[in-house]
């Protein structure tokens, strides 16, 4: 059988530089996936654009073929007229791109731009393409098609907008779809339906499907044959099950080792101790007022409700959460950076025997002195560090402002901290935009402990790096937690990866926790049906292992669908219930 | 390249997994700021050679008296609204250096104007570093030493000369001095007021936001011309030219600033949701320390772009009023007043010279603008 597409020798640079993708060769079956694997900068996103054509303008195609078709119709992409391009775009290729929230026109209903497709390609009237649309729509997963067809993008979630560009290009039925990271910027319950929903869709219709991903997890549910990307190169490519089952090249297993995964677990861990606690939340909530506009009555959105969590002293508190459950609320709670509603209370204990402090209620001296116990990790490596900045200055500010030692006594304090992320001083001297995101987040962790501090805050401080980087800083966390006996609450979204580095995990969902427990005992015995559907969503890098999508969608789905022990209304939730030592979940008794 | 037996491709070139920690990334950014926007503006070729344009122009404004051959009040009654005079270097297939030939004024007492006629057959060299009119370099050193001027007996009027026969040439390089300073005296003073009320609304919010914002908008909602000729109106008639021209630039200033302070408040707001500041603020940094050390700096660079596309704002409201009679007032030279002597529509016509200073108006104003554009173009040096 010939192939559908078939990408020879291509090669694509910038300027003079050497080329960002060189000899890149692989083949699409008709029907067959295809997931391209790489991490950031590794060319996989040029690769996929170029065979579109919607490379940006200053790169350059040094060498290649892209033949797509089978026999008669088959064409040489790179050599189409801009004219003839244009016909295959959307209506034979069509391509999803990352970003749902940006790749969809806000000012346009959803309905007309899907449409637009048909209009354009099929020579459709608006009426005629009307019904096709609302069929896709029906297809896609949508409630309500009519409602979904007069919507904008801005009232849908992001899950629900990806499932609409997903229409949009398949609405014309094309015979390859190009997925950029298709699920990266949603959340892993909704990424577990998304990805089921693409694998249907290609049941249904036998179009071949490109997939590019950083998650080697993903690849094994999804894929047929792999091609793995470092640096513009080709490290290994072939069939999914054997690349995945037996890695042959260094940097795929490099990359399988440090994929993050749900061990198996074949007891429960026994409950930590809760005897020694050096930060304790209790009853924490805080409500936002939102203004409605115009004289309607405004809005009151709980961000967390009825928190109770408390950090043992030299142990990782993981809070675990989709977007908008309330973790990284209460993280800014906890450090004072926020006002609890009243009624909440948090006692920070700098050690076994020292006074304990209320952080919400802090005078200016306690609380200076409590930001030199309590330091953050931030998110994003690359806007955590001023870009006016020599490392050494944003090293040493914490000291500044604090007004510890002298100043070479802080450039040494420096230096001692870079050594302990792993760096070495003579990085002093540069700016942090010379260095990649894993030696930025590295460079803000250093600045994090040149105080000193007991309690570390990291939110999500993995989740902007590559996987392998991913893998290096979390042993870095855990080597400068027990090296320096400090205590972190670790807030994350990724089961995967709390479950190596916590010592207890709370999942939180739309600001209540629902289940509590060491993570071995929750993944040995996950109780409620949210945490189950967590669980079962995680792409796991094994073919013989797909995410089972009933259990992420009864989960995942409104409490009111979940079994009668667990199932509550609006916000009436029933009580956080301790089910075994160290094991709470929220149910009814 | 390998093929396995079991179908799959391997890279076969040497692959180390061990990363050095420490190794630079993007050497290309191991730089400050300035370095990186420097070296982006660089290749801004509009935008570079029109800075360097007005570098220039502007290390010249205190040799302008130097520059120019006459000095601007300095009359010449025998040669009113004489036309451009050709500086020429060639007589009769004869190279003599740069040299002028003599006119003579005639009245066309038909058409009423006047007609030059050109004695050719005379040339007369120009003079080197000659002594003329006594003038003030820098402003404060008398002396009477000039580039070049006129031989005995004959004028050089390289752009003509005006209604009283003064030369056009040596009154612009003079205007030059009111004219590109007056932009910069009144960007100053904007820029005080734009960043101040503006990162004070950015930073606070609430009710000062509210204040401030609304200040902008009344300031907004005023007529510009009327308003302008308004506070002009106000300057006592018996004042000395350069107290006017101070506080005409001091207007234009105090009006100015509602962009600046909005473009301010806008950078603040955008800014402060940057990790780096919150990161600053967790550490126990206080507000005066967090704008000092992490606001200011990032937006620095962003101000002086938007400043220097200000600047010629500036330069054509000093124009449009002294055009308007209403701004610097004779013996005062400025581009504006001299245009205000072609406000005359028949002149023009006749003597279409006297319009000439329109185009170093026009060619500073695009220069800003270049200059402008080229910087906000390299301002984000981290985006590729």
């Amino acid at each position: 059988m010939s192939p559908l597409l078939e990408v020879q020798n291509l090669s694509i640079g910038f300027g003079a530089e050497p080329p960002v993708v060189s000899s890149v060769n692989f083949t699409v079956n008709a029907g067959g996936t295809l997931a391209i694997v790489g991490e950031s900068g590794s060319g996989k996103t040029l690769t996929c654009r170029s065979i579109l054509r919607i490379l940006p303008a200053a790169a350059q195609m040094r060498s290649g073929m892209i033949n797509f078709g089978v026999n008669a119709s088959k064409q040489e992409l790179l050599a189409l007229s801009a004219n003839d391009i244009r016909d295959v775009r959307g209506s034979k290729i069509s391509m999803i791109f990352q970003e749902p929230m940006r790749s969809l026109s806000p000012l346009h209903r959803i309905g007309n731009q899907v449409s637009e497709v048909l209009t354009l390609h099929r020579n459709m009237s608006l009426v005629e393409a009307k019904k096709d649309v609302l069929a896709m729509f029906e297809r896609v997963g949508f409630a309500d098609v009519d409602r979904a067809y007069r919507s904008y993008p801005f009232e849908m979630s992001g899950g629900m907008r990806q499932r609409a560009m997903i229409a949009m290009a398949m609405v014309a039925k094309p015979d390859l779809l190009i997925a950029d990271e298709p699920t990266t910027a949603l959340d892993v319950t909704t990424q577990a339906q998304v990805l089921g929903l693409m694998k249907d869709l290609q049941f249904d219709t036998g179009m071949a499907l490109i997939l590019v991903t950083h998650d080697l997890g993903v690849v094994a549910n999804m894929a047929d044959n792999v091609v793995v990307m470092n640096k513009g190169r080709i490290m290994e490519s072939g069939p999914a099950a054997i690349v995945l089952g037996s890695p042959a090249h260094g940097y795929t297993k490099r990359l399988f080792a440090a994929a993050p995964m749900i061990p198996e677990i074949a007891q429960p861990a026994d409950p930590i101790l809760q005897d020694d606690p050096i930060l304790k939340l209790s009853n924490v909530s805080k409500t936002y007022v939102l203004r409605a506009g115009g004289w309607r009555k405004t809005i009151k959105v709980h961000a967390c409700k009825d928190v109770t969590l408390s950090v043992q002293r030299g142990k990782t508190l993981a809070v675990v959460g989709e977007s908008g459950s309330g973790k990284t609320t209460c993280a800014r709670i906890a450090l004072g950076a926020e006002q609890p509603d009243a009624g909440s209370k948090i006692i920070f204990q700098e050690d076994k025997s020292g006074v304990p402090v209320s952080v919400n209620e802090m005078s200016r001296a306690e609380k200076i002195a409590f930001q030199r116990q309590a330091q953050m990790v931030f998110q994003d490596p690359y806007s955590s560090l001023s870009p006016r900045m020599r490392v050494e200055q944003a090293l040493m500010e914490p000291m500044e402002i604090h007004e510890i030692g002298t100043k070479a006594s802080r450039w040494d304090k420096a230096a001692e901290m870079l050594h302990w992320v792993g760096l070495k001083p003579d990085m002093l001297k540069r700016y942090p935009h010379a260095f990649s995101g894993g030696q930025r987040q590295r460079l803000s962790i250093a600045r994090a402990l040149t105080l000193d501090p007991v309690l570390l805050v990291c939110d999500e401080p993995t989740s902007a790096l590559d996987v392998s980087v991913q893998e290096q800083i979390l042993n870095l966390l855990e080597d400068i937690r027990d090296g320096m006996g400090l205590s972190y609450l670790f807030i994350s979204h990724d089961l995967a990866v709390v479950a190596r580095i916590a010592d207890e995990v709370a999942v939180m969902r739309q600001g209540v926790v629902v289940e509590q427990a060491p993570p071995e005992t929750l993944f040995y015995n996950p109780r409620h049906p949210y945490t189950k559907a967590l669980i079962a969503a995680q792409p796991e890098p094994d073919v013989n292992r797909p995410i089972d999508l009933d259990k992420v969608a009864i989960g995942a789905g409104s409490s009111a669908s979940w079994p009668e022990k667990y199932r509550y209304e609006g916000a009436n939730a029933p009580d956080l219930i301790q089910i075994e030592p160290g094991h709470k979940v929220r149910c009814n008794v | 390249m390998s093929i396995l037996p079991d179908g799959r491709f391997v890279d076969d070139a040497p692959y180390d997994p061990n990363v050095d920690l420490s190794a630079v990334d993007r050497s290309d950014m191991d730089a400050s700021n300035w370095l990186l926007v420097w070296r982006k503006f660089r290749r801004h070729r509009l935008g570079l050679v029109s800075g360097i344009f007005l570098l220039v122009a502007y290390l010249a404004i205190p040799f302008a008296g130097f520059f120019s051959p006459y000095t601007p009040n300095e009359r010449s009654a025998e040669y009113l609204y004489h036309p451009p005079q050709a500086i020429n270097l060639w007589h009769e297939n004869e190279f003599i250096g740069p040299f002028v030939y003599p006119t003579q004024a005639k009245a066309d007492l038909e058409n009423f104007r006047w007609n030059y006629t050109v004695d050719e057959t005379l040339p007369m060299p120009l003079h080197f570093f000659c002594t003329g009119a006594e003038y003030n370099l820098f402003g404060f050193v008398p002396t009477k030493m000039h580039l070049f001027c006129a031989p005995e007996g004959a004028t050089v009027f390289i752009l003509g000369s005006d209604r009283l026969g003064r030369d056009i040439f040596s009154r612009i390089s003079y205007g030059a001095q009111l004219s590109l300073t007056v932009g910069l005296i009144g960007i100053t003073v904007s820029f005080l007021l734009g960043i101040t009320l503006g990162s004070v609304a950015g930073y606070f919010g609430g009710s000062t936001d509210w204040l401030v914002n609304r200040a902008i908008e009344i300031l907004r909602s005023l007529p510009e011309l009327p308003l302008w000729l308004a506070l002009s109106a106000a300057v006592p008639s018996n004042w000395g030219p350069v107290s006017v021209f101070f506080i005409i630039s001091i207007i234009l200033g105090i009006l100015d600033w509602p962009g600046l302070a909005r473009a301010v408040r806008s950078k603040f707001l955008s800014l402060r949701e940057e990790e780096y500041v919150r990161a600053a603020e967790m550490m126990g940094a206080k507000p005066s320390r967090v704008i000092r050390r992490h606001l200011l700096p990032n937006f620095m660079s962003h101000l002086i772009a938007s400043a220097t596309l200000s600047i010629p704002a500036m330069i054509l409201g000093e124009t449009a009023l002294s055009f308007l009679g209403l701004g610097l007032r004779a013996p005062a030279v400025s581009w504006g007043v001299m245009l205000n002597d072609a406000q005359n529509l028949a002149s023009i016509e006749i003597y279409p010279w006297t319009a000439i200073p329109m185009l170093p108006i026009i060619i500073v104003v695009l220069a800003f603008n270049f200059l402008g554009d080229g910087l906000r173009d390299s301002l984000d040096p981290y985006k590729v």
